[in-house]
């Protein structure tokens, strides 16, 4: 099998300092993968560096896209890489804020990424934006209304919405439920699992919450000072894990 | 169906002094399709960490530990979590859901995950529900929310759904009354039946008896008594 995400040898610095520092991995389809560690660890900037946002020192990053089969798409051009992100890429940002238009209503906000791929038919974009505003559990008659009349817990929810509208095959995902209270999350949660399964979507996610992987990631990545100090089975690593940080990190947690 | 060779643990604890401690060493037997065996041995022999090693869940320090033709310790991520979709099942102690979802679905989850259709899927987890004596109302509940022996029972549910060749079994007749044991035992006699090759850890002797064909003793796995 083809890998759907082939990272090697990434490494990102800021200055003397390490952003993240040789990092590869293969990411298989219909696979979920966690990122944890602790903050400054370089999770995000390993995210950021995969998903076109940032550009990485050094390393390669393999897309199997559906034309052409795997391509490195840090040498793309510009256009290529941006029709990624629009089509078979999704990128769910902390703040939901910085993923949505603020000043432009739900639907538009999902309409928009379909227009970006050629939908013109009004009708059957409000239909389309009106079905996933439903999937993920917010009420129809709100498709009017701009995400700033929307709770936090809302506009994330609209954000993952916009994003996966599109059927993107593959969603990069930064601390989704990060500053959303527990019962949010839980809803969060279930929900992504869902679309995960019914979409066969495969994502990467980063957080710091282990609690989180262990229920929607399958392998799981953890970060130190820039480094992968240990990768495999998400109930592994927590079970059983091998390098000094990750036991630190499994440890302590608190028990509720 | 399993076979274990050679197999060790040893768990490392860095934050702990770097202590080093040696849990089993030189583990090796094998489970014939529609065998039931017990693993037996003192609280703290290793019998859990066996099983979880079995399951991919703890690594294996050395040795081979195959199922089917899937050597678990040296298998891809991808290899363990499509061996454990459609090969190896495991029935913990505990029920680990994700929070709002139905004890249905819970239960219907494994056979989904294996392509099997929703309404087909859900009759299944329909039946097996009313035979472990769930009272129908609370099927569209959460399980987080039931006491201790109907999680248990979702759980045992959830861990029979789908027909697995190999399955590994910890505790689980432990905190059912006699009505829900007999209706366990029954679903493992039927698994290995059908020609599922079974590790469990049985404390009720009575249970084990019933159901195992063979008991291993950890204990004799335990470095201290080799050397």
């Amino acid at each position: 099998m083809t890998p759907l995400l082939s990272v090697q040898a990434l490494s990102k610095h800021y200055g003397a300092h390490i952003g993240c520092a040789d990092v590869s991995f293969d990411l298989y389809p219909g696979e979920v993968m966690g990122i944890v560690g602790e903050s400054g660890s370089g999770k995000s900037t390993l995210l950021n560096c995969m998903a076109g946002h940032l550009t990485p020192d050094a390393g390669r990053v393999f897309f199997d896209t559906r034309a052409e089969g795997p391509r490195d798409t840090l040498t793309m051009s510009e256009p290529e890489r941006r029709m990624l992100g629009r089509t078979d890429w999704a990128f769910v940002h902390q703040h939901a804020r910085d993923g949505l238009r603020m000043g432009v209503s739900a639907g538009g906000n999902v309409g928009e990424r379909l227009m970006a791929v050629g939908a013109r038919h009004y009708g059957d974009i409000r239909g389309k934006a009106v079905d996933w505003l439903g999937r993920v559990e917010i009420d129809g008659s709100r498709v009017d209304d701009r995400p700033t009349t929307f709770s936090g817990g809302m506009q994330q929810r609209l954000q993952i919405a916009r994003n996966l509208v599109t059927g993107p095959r593959l969603v990069f995902m930064d601390e989704p439920t990060g500053g959303l209270d527990v019962s949010v999350q839980a809803r969060l949660l279930d929900l992504l699992r869902g679309l995960v399964r019914d979409m066969g979507l495969s994502a990467i996610i980063v957080t710091h919450d282990l609690a989180v992987v262990r229920l929607l990631a399958d392998r799981l990545m953890v970060m130190k000072s820039g480094r992968v100090v240990e990768a495999g089975l998400t109930d592994q690593v927590l079970d059983d894990p091998q390098h000094a940080y990750s036991q630190l990190l499994v440890s302590s947690v608190l028990q509720v | 169906m399993i076979e274990l060779r050679d197999v060790s643990k040893t768990f490392t604890l860095h934050n702990q002094g770097s202590a080093v401690i040696e849990v089993l060493s030189r583990v090796s037997f094998s489970v014939a399709p529609g065998e039931c065996v017990a693993l037996t041995g003192a609280s703290g022999a290793g019998k859990s960490t066996l099983m979880r090693m079995i399951y991919g869940n703890y690594l294996t320090a050395s040795g081979a530990i195959r199922i089917g033709d899937v050597d678990l310790a040296q298998a891809e991520p991808r290899q363990i979590i499509q061996l454990r979709r459609e090969v190896l099942g495991y029935v913990s102690q505990f029920l680990r859901v994700v929070p709002r979802v139905p004890t249905l679905e819970v239960v219907a989850e494994p056979l989904r995950a294996v392509g099997v259709p929703a309404d087909a899927a859900e009759a299944r987890a329909r039946a097996l529900l009313s035979q472990l004596n769930i009272p129908e109302r609370l099927w569209s509940l959460s399980p987080t929310t039931f006491s201790g022996g109907e999680q248990q029972r979702v759980n045992i549910a959830r861990g029979f759904a789908h027909g697995y060749p190999a399955m590994l079994l910890d505790e689980p007749t432990a905190s059912l009354d006699p009505v829900n044991r007999a209706v366990v035992l029954s679903l493992i006699t039927e698994a290995k039946a059908r020609g599922a090759a079974i590790i469990g850890i049985f404390h009720d002797a009575a249970a084990r008896e019933a159901v195992c064909d063979r008991e291993i003793d950890v204990s004799r796995f335990t470095p201290q008594a080799a050397a």
